[in-house]
């Protein structure tokens, strides 16, 4: 069997995001940036000062990781989400269609882009915790593999949404009713080791749980769940993902007649 | 010899039940212009998007340059260069940057060179630094072809190339057409515009409610299927037909000012001699006469009726 690559294809699709980015910088990275910003100037300042610590970390460095995660999610979710649902709305789809480039390559360039953009967002967005609070990373190796997994598990998912949504409408429900309440109930701003039974245990249920939870044990040494567990459900989550995408491209669901 | 395009038994169902291709079978040969008409909704567009990718036949084969479409999809796919019909291209892009996102899809290098080429044989050049979305619809237009042939494909294919265009691009669209041709691209268009056909197709196929009705060569189709007709100009207005003139199937046009005679120009006696003693007889005098070959419209009209 022949193992062939149409990478200039790739490439042609993840430049071309990338450009897009830069013409909408204000709304790519300044926006959020500025809203993390006044996360931390509510939560951090104001009523941070207020909360003794949490497990030995401050409460505004203990919220760094959940907002990176927040942002992370619903930027990666977004820009995978419109990347490929805008040239389905436009019609200019038929070129990636006839174009000769597998579904593989596909993803790689729209997928690829939407988890750089988000990625260097979270980087950014951590430089910007710096200037409010001093944060220290345990485990910077594995903060990055955390960042790089869940940039990766949600700009498939919003893929997976941009693919599935035939309306501007459906394309906002999942970030605005899904991501962002999961994520708030998910751990952002607390431990979930706070909430009483049952919350706790039905707290579990909710996957950003152990996205968020396995992130922040790489910057404090402290986690709602192991480790290992965080690790096995972010693989898990990107797992499914990657089959959904197969199975859209093998059926050509929403793409071919 | 491999066709350019080779069809075989193509049949393409939508998931609401409409069929829209039945049984099509077609080979394109290598350095011809093809031209494929056919009302609205005959199935023009369906054939090029299951050739080129974009839906998927519901049975037969299609291969290109001998490339089976689904499972050699990529050699198919790269000799390919399409041309849609809708004005889709991207707004906030300049023509170089959407012109390079094109030939990197198609798996070439970038190469500046190659677009300023496209761009300048476009009348583009001037427009290389604006924004898709500023330029009119003709020059949108331009922009579609330019992206098509961004990765210098073997096989082009124009889908209603004149909609919407005015008789200036047409006509430098013609001449490019035939410059691609020249240079070994084989052409596929579907067209409104019968005289476009007529003017540059090599070959016609006629497709109506999904089934391929005819292919021809063009001047074969016309003297296959061409009529010519003798228009006498009536110097006073007639009513009704005579009925000494009943036999020769006449028919009265422009409120009995005009006699129309059809012929077959193959037949070994035209019947005109007769005609004009008969129509002398019936004391009917003409102040004019003239002869009108039909048209390939006249020719497609006449074949989609019959269907």
């Amino acid at each position: 069997m022949r193992l062939e690559m149409n990478l200039y294809g790739a490439r042609a699709i993840y430049m071309y995001e990338m450009a897009r980015t830069g013409r909408t910088l204000l709304q790519s990275i300044v926006s959020p940036v500025i809203s993390t910003s006044l996360y931390f100037v509510v939560f951090g300042a104001a009523i941070g000062s207020r909360i003794s610590q949490i497990e030995g970390v401050s409460y505004g460095a203990f919220i760094v990781p959940g907002l990176i995660m927040l942002m992370l999610l619903t930027q990666s979710v977004t820009n995978a989400s419109f990347g490929i649902y805008f040239p389905r709305f436009v019609g200019t789809i038929y070129e990636i269609l006839s174009a000769p480039v597998s579904a593989f390559e596909i993803v790689l360039g729209y997928v690829g882009a939407a988890a750089t953009k988000s990625i260097v967002l979270g980087l950014i967005i951590l430089a910007t915790s710096e200037l409010f609070v001093p944060v220290r990373i345990a485990h910077p190796a594995w903060m990055l593999l955390f960042l790089v997994l869940t940039a990766l598990s949600f700009s498939l998912l919003g893929f997976i949404l941009g693919l599935w949504a035939d309306g501007f409408e459906k394309l906002q429900i999942v970030p605005l009713l899904i991501i962002t309440p999961l994520t708030f109930l998910g751990g952002t701003f607390y431990s979930t080791s706070v909430l009483p039974q049952p919350w706790r245990t039905i707290t579990l249920f909710n996957p950003l749980v152990y996205l968020i939870s396995g992130f922040r044990w790489s910057f404090f040494n402290i986690a709602d769940v192991h480790v290992g567990v965080s690790l096995a459900m972010t693989l898990l989550f990107l797992a499914i993902c990657l089959a959904i995408v197969w199975w859209f491209f093998k059926t050509g669901y929403r793409l071919k007649n | 010899m491999t066709h350019a395009i080779a069809i075989s038994h193509l049949s393409k169902t939508y998931a609401s039940g409409f069929q829209a291709l039945k049984d099509v079978s077609l080979d394109i040969r290598h350095g011809e212009i093809f031209a494929l008409l056919g009302p609205n909704g005959a199935g023009k567009t369906t054939l090029i998007n299951v050739v080129c990718g974009i839906a998927m036949p519901s049975a037969g084969t299609v291969t290109v340059d001998g490339h089976d479409i689904v499972k050699d999809y990529r050699a198919a796919r790269s000799r390919i260069g399409l041309v849609p019909q809708e004005l889709t291209t991207d707004a906030f892009e300049t023509p170089p940057a959407t012109m390079r996102l094109s030939r990197g899809l198609f798996g070439k290098p970038a190469n500046p060179a190659v677009i300023e080429k496209v761009l300048k044989e476009l009348s583009l050049w001037d427009k290389r630094d604006s924004r898709i979305m500023t330029l009119s619809g003709g020059m949108k237009r331009r922009v579609l072809i330019a992206k098509a042939l961004a990765h210098e494909p073997q096989i082009l294919f124009l889908d209603e190339p004149s909609a919407g265009v005015d008789v200036e691009l047409r006509k430098d669209m013609w001449q490019l057409v035939r410059a691609l041709r020249a240079s070994g691209v084989t052409i596929i268009l579907t067209t409104h515009y019968i005289e476009e056909a007529e003017e540059m197709a090599d070959r016609v196929g006629v497709i109506n409610k999904g089934e391929l009705i005819v292919v021809e060569e063009k001047a074969e189709l016309m003297r296959k299927l061409g009529r010519k007709q003798l228009i006498l100009e009536l110097r006073e207005r007639l009513h009704a037909l005579p009925a000494a003139l009943a036999g020769h199937g006449l028919t009265l046009a422009a409120d009995g000012m005009q006699l129309v005679y059809t012929y077959d120009t193959k037949g070994e006696r035209t019947g005109i001699t007769t005609l004009l003693d008969e129509v002398r007889n019936a004391g009917i005098r003409f102040r004019d006469l003239q002869t009108r070959e039909s048209s390939l419209e006249d020719i497609f009209v006449g074949l989609v009726r019959q269907r």
